[in-house]
This record gives C-alpha cells, structure tokens and sequence, in this order.
C-alpha cells in the first residue's frame, strides 16, 4: 500500500445520508472476480441523473467526498471501497461511518474520517460557494483546510500509522505467529472443525 | 472475585491471541470461517501473489449462494460472469484444498443457513464471513461478524483477526408475543427504535423473556439483521433450546468433546451485575406486526399504523430521507399500511428461508389461492431445507397455491442472479434490505415477517395473519 501524507484535490459537497453501500455499487457489479476497475459502478443509479453533483463539470476528477451521517451502512461489500478509489477519490468524510466500511477503507487506503454535523454543513457551503474548489487533507495532522477553514477530522490512531507508513495487515499480524501458534495448541477439541466431512 | 463480564466479552477474552497496545488493535482468533463466491476471489488472488497458503483449511468452508440460480440448477449459469464467478470459488477451494457445497450439493445454500444446519455454528466460538449477515451465527451464543475481501484474505493466511472491543448494548425485550406476530417483527420494531446507526460500534445481546421463548430460527432471524441496526455482531446466551437444536448435527461435538463443551457453554452468559455500554427496552406484548415503508430498515411502522408524514421528523436529515423515500416508493403520508397492493411475494433470504419460516407461511395459504395479479416465489435457504420441505409436503401447497418453489440462494434478497422485483413493482419481502435499488432497478420493498407474506399474498395488499379471520 502506498504511504499517505498529506494531499490535495477537489472536494464534492455529497448532500445524501444513510447512503448504503447497495447505493455506491449495486449488486450487479459484485459478479466481477478482479480488484480494480470499479469505476464504472459508483453511483451507478444515482449518475443516471444528469443533475447529479457527480455529473456536473467542476466535480468531474474528484478526491475528497464530503457526506451526511451514516456512510457505507448495510452491505459488507469491499466493492463500495474499490469503486470509490477506482474513481478517484482518496478520503471520505462524514458524521458517521458504518463500522464495516470503515474498516474496508483503512485495508485499502482510503481515509475515511469523521468530522461533526456542523463541520460538515461549512465544509458543504464553502464547496458549493466555489464548485471544484480543492481541499486539502493532512492526515499527520488530522486536519482538512480549505481557504480560511481549518477542520479537524478523527481517525483512530491505529489506522492512521498504518496508512502513513503504508503497512499490509497480514505482514503485521504473522509477526505474531508463534502466539497464535501457541493460541492453537490450547484450542478445545469440542470446537468446530470442518473437515474431515462429517455426515451424509 | 472475579470481574464482571457480558457474553461478548467473554468471548472476546477467550479468543484474544495478543493484545494490542499503544492503540494497536487486539489480535481475536477465528474458529470458523465461511466463505463465498461473490466477496472471495480478490482474497484467493491476494493470497496467489503474496505466494501464501490458507492457515487453517479445517476451519474454512465454502458454498456458493449470491450469485447462483435458483431454477434450472442443472444447466451451466447462464450469465457468462456470474458462470466464471462461481467456476473461480472452485477452482479456488480445490487449488486451496477447501471443503466447497456446490450448486446441486445436499449442503449447498445460503451460508449462514449451511453453517447451523451442519452444526458447525456453536455457542462460544467466533465466526466470520465475507458478508454482513454473518450476525446470524450469534444466535447460538457466538461471536460471529461480517468483513471486507481485505479481511477475509487475511483470516485465510493467519486465521485471525485485528479488531478494536466493541462496546456492548443489551437489546431488552420482555413479555411475551400475540398470535401472528413473529421474530421478524421485534428485529424491524427495535431497528425502528434505536436507528439504522443505533447499534454502530456495538456488540448487541438480545435478552429478556420474549427472547428466551423464541426458536433457534426465530433467534437467528433477530440477530441476522443487527447489522441492520448498524451493529457488526449480534447474540443470544445459549441455553436449552440451542443445545437441543445442536446436538446430533454432523460436526456438533460428540461424547466426552460434548461433556467438555457443555461445560463450558453453561457459562456464556452475561454475569449478573455486569455493565452494558448501553440498553434498550421493547415490551414484546404491545408489538404488531411490523412492516417497513421506506428505503432503509428502519423506516418501519406497525402494519396497523399508516406511512408518516416526512414533516413529522424533528431531525432534518431524518425529514429529507423520509421525503426522497416516499418519492421513490410512491406513497402518500397518512395512507394505511393495509392499503397497500403489492404485485410481488418474495419469502426467502438468509433472514427467513429456514424450515420454521416455510411451515409458518404454508399453514397460512394451505388450501387457499395467490391473489389475482400477484407472483409469489419461495426460496429455501438450503437445498436441505428444500428437501425438508418437499418431505413434509410443503412444496405442494406452496404450488397449489399459485407460488413458485424454487431451488436455493440469496436470490431476490439481492437480485444478483436472475431473481428480481420488476421496475416499479411493489414487493412483500420476508428478506432484510428494502434499500434503493436492492432488489432490482426502481423495485419497492416492504420488509415482512414469513406469515404476513403469506396474508399478504393471499389478500393482496399488506395483511397480518389475523385479517384473514375476517
């Protein structure tokens, strides 16, 4: 995974909650077996609107989706993560994130920050003030700037080190191989295993 | 004395492998991984390049259910990609050396119906899936939750997890159900409560008299939909009833293995005096049946109550999905719920396609007729199911009585395979999602319980089980 500082690009004032993930990339995109070219199904029935923000001219090469509470509810479909990137975009803001979907951004270097309701609403005017207008987003400092606006963003500090320093989970975790080593030699024998096949 | 815990905390304790410090997160074992074609090549793929190998193969099993038909099984999949989907989890598990139940398999259907069927699901492990309704496992007393293709590649190579406590929320629910109202109607009453995002960052443990008197069925059909309510994981204690649905299944514990589990499951329970994060109360005895009218599960209201008025939300965001919601399921405030004609009857889903949902739904069409204009399609959850089904003659009164009895899958849940409500078409839906769109382009969804589908197909419009007394 690529190392993330700080970074610049346009913001879009994304005026939806309780957006789910069957509505940033319904199932019908799910029959793929590759990991990237997602692009295509973002929004996909929301696009179809040729009002949608997405749709409008100065938000054609977008970086940072600022959105209403709720992000990402339902569906634990990583899809919604690689969509998003695929199209573009390097960090999503919101009031609340579902816990799924937050934790898919942080394996795929997204950052996905949480930021107030009323931090929200500024953020939304001052990019509809000036459409296209670029934010910039510093995750050393958890911190979003655009012009005189300066908002802070949380992000568990975990997953900020993680994507800082781009680190894979999986390197991460077989460091500790011998504990769950240990952990499996005192597993009970009553615990399910699937094989051998059991029954008819 | 010893300290205090809730049941998902000691389940948490017991599978800690590390704990995290500085803010790292804590490492969690799995017991029991389930996999699927839709959320698992990327990961198989990880895997191929980084050159490593499944941790635990005997821990991990795959069926094929999303993207499946659910007719004609015989047939190769018609649609190319969903084809080359399911052909990929093949050749994935035999590459991997991974137990898989295929199309036409006796074990084959909706994963988180396959795992309690094979007795694989028991009280105090930990389970996950690739998939969000892997809550359901936590009624037998697991801690069992949803991942991200990143996720499950990952407990493919170390067989855990990292993850951050969760907080815990205690889910209330006392007294005892009137006649036709059903699991499904507490899940859809307490998400209605507390919010689509009410239960975010929690463990849910669903407790109280009302709880305690459900099924196994009844209970995997309220912790299905935590997730609904925002929350990773839900669970109910274990207790007679869950021993007595397990024991005899083909991977449940046997002799002396079973003495020793027994033990140790009679303590999973949350200790007396243990604090919870947060609680919630419902009065089982004053609950309808509930049904949904909008575009996300917890837009709900009783099936005797009407559709609101957005105006009567004090939360602006709250007032404007309510708005956008009635727009896209074409209703009108103040109208009854039992007013509403539906042109489509979908009983299936991980959430109610288990043999209690089909009988509860048969006893009520038995001998009667589909209302005019309507479809109806049943979708067992397993083909086990289906075949236990069609033992005790179900399938013929689902026929007579004008529905289609399919084969089984996910299905119209998620309208991935050919299953879908048509454009602007209105359907009772037993499954969990009446998002925008989830089961097919424009498709309006109520959410039902399995006996006011049936009602409501024999009626035509929204109908509880009582007004077919009339």
């Amino acid at each position: 995974m690529e190392k993330i500082s700080n970074f610049t690009g346009v913001g879009v004032p994304f005026r939806y909650s309780n957006v789910d993930t069957d509505q940033i990339i319904p199932a019908i995109y799910l029959k793929r077996i590759t990991k990237t070219g997602y692009e295509d199904g973002l929004f996909s029935t929301l696009r179809q609107d040729p009002d949608f923000v997405l749709n409008q001219e100065p938000y054609k090469n977008p970086s940072v989706l600022v959105a209403g509470s709720d992000f990402g509810t339902g569906s634990s479909r990583e899809h919604a993560v690689w969509a998003l990137r695929d199209f573009g975009f390097k960090a999503v803001f919101s009031p609340k994130f579902a816990d799924i979907f937050r934790s898919n951004c942080g394996k795929q270097g997204l950052v996905a920050g949480v930021i107030s309701n009323s931090d929200t609403t500024k953020l939304w005017e001052a990019m509809e003030a000036q459409p296209g207008v670029e934010l910039e987003v510093d995750l050393p400092s958890q911190t979003i700037r655009l012009g005189e606006l300066e908002i802070n963003f949380e992000i568990d500090e975990y997953t900020k080190w993680r994507l800082s320093e781009g680190l894979d989970d999986i390197g991460i975790t077989l460091q500790n191989e011998d504990k769950i080593a240990e952990f499996e030699s005192r597993r009970a024998s009553w615990r399910p295993k699937t094989l051998p096949v059991k029954g008819d | 004395m010893a300290e205090k815990l809730t049941l998902a905390e000691k389940l948490w304790r017991d599978h800690l492998v590390v704990k995290g410090e500085d803010g790292a997160p804590d490492l969690i074992y799995i017991d029991l991984h389930l996999i699927h074609e839709v959320t698992s090549p990327q990961a198989f793929d990880g895997l191929r390049l980084a050159g490593r190998d499944i941790r635990r193969k005997d821990l991990t099993i795959a069926t094929e259910d999303h993207n499946t038909p659910t007719k004609d099984i015989h047939l190769p999949i018609a649609e190319p990609t969903s084809a080359k989907q399911v052909q990929a989890l093949r050749e994935n598990t035999e590459e991997y050396g991974v137990r898989i139940h295929s199309l036409g398999d006796k074990n084959q259907g909706i994963v988180h119906v396959v795992g309690p069927q094979l007795g694989l699901t028991m009280p105090g492990i930990t389970v996950v899936c690739g998939d969000s309704h892997t809550s359901t496992h936590g009624a037998f007393g697991a801690l069992a939750m949803g991942i991200g293709t990143s996720e499950v590649e990952h407990v493919l190579a170390t067989q855990t997890l990292p993850l951050k406590p969760f907080k815990t929320m205690a889910i209330n629910v006392e007294g005892s159900l009137r006649p036709g109202v059903s699991a499904k109607d507490i899940i859809l009453a307490i998400i209605a409560k507390i919010g689509t995002g009410g239960g975010q960052g929690y463990v849910l443990e669903y407790r109280g008299s009302a709880i305690r008197e459900l099924s196994m069925e009844g209970r995997m059909t309220i912790c299905n939909m935590s997730i609904e309510a925002g929350a990773r994981a839900g669970m109910v204690a274990p207790d007679e009833t869950t021993f007595e649905y397990l024991k005899g299944r083909p991977h449940a514990p046997e002799g002396k293995d079973w003495d020793e589990a027994m033990e140790y499951w009679k303590t999973l329970k949350t200790d007396e005096g243990a604090e919870f994060d947060a609680e919630v109360f419902i009065n089982a005895d004053e609950l309808d049946p509930f049904v949904t009218w909008g575009t996300n599960p917890g837009q709900g209201v009783s099936l005797l109550g009407e559709v609101p008025d957005p105006e009567s939300f004090e939360d602006p965001s709250d007032r404007e999905s309510a708005k956008q919601a009635l727009k896209y399921m074409d209703l009108q405030p103040g109208t009854k719920m039992k007013d509403i004609s539906v042109d489509t009857v979908f009983l299936g889903s991980c959430t109610n396609s288990r043999i209690e949902d089909l009988r509860a739904a048969a006893k009520l069409i038995k001998g009667k007729k589909l209302a005019e204009g309507l479809t109806m399609m049943v979708v067992p959850g397993s083909q086990k199911v289906r075949i236990e089904a069609e033992l005790e003659g179900l399938d013929k009164i689902f026929k007579d009585f004008g529905a289609e009895w399919r084969f089984a899958g996910c299905s119209a849940c998620l309208g991935m395979n050919p299953d879908q409500v048509g454009e602007f078409k209105r359907a009772a839906s037993t499954s969990n999602r009446n998002f925008v769109g989830r089961q097919g382009k424009n498709a309006r969804t109520h959410l039902v319980s399995p006996v006011v589908a049936a009602a409501t197909a024999i009626r035509g419009t929204l109908s509880a089980p009582s007004d077919l007394e009339d």
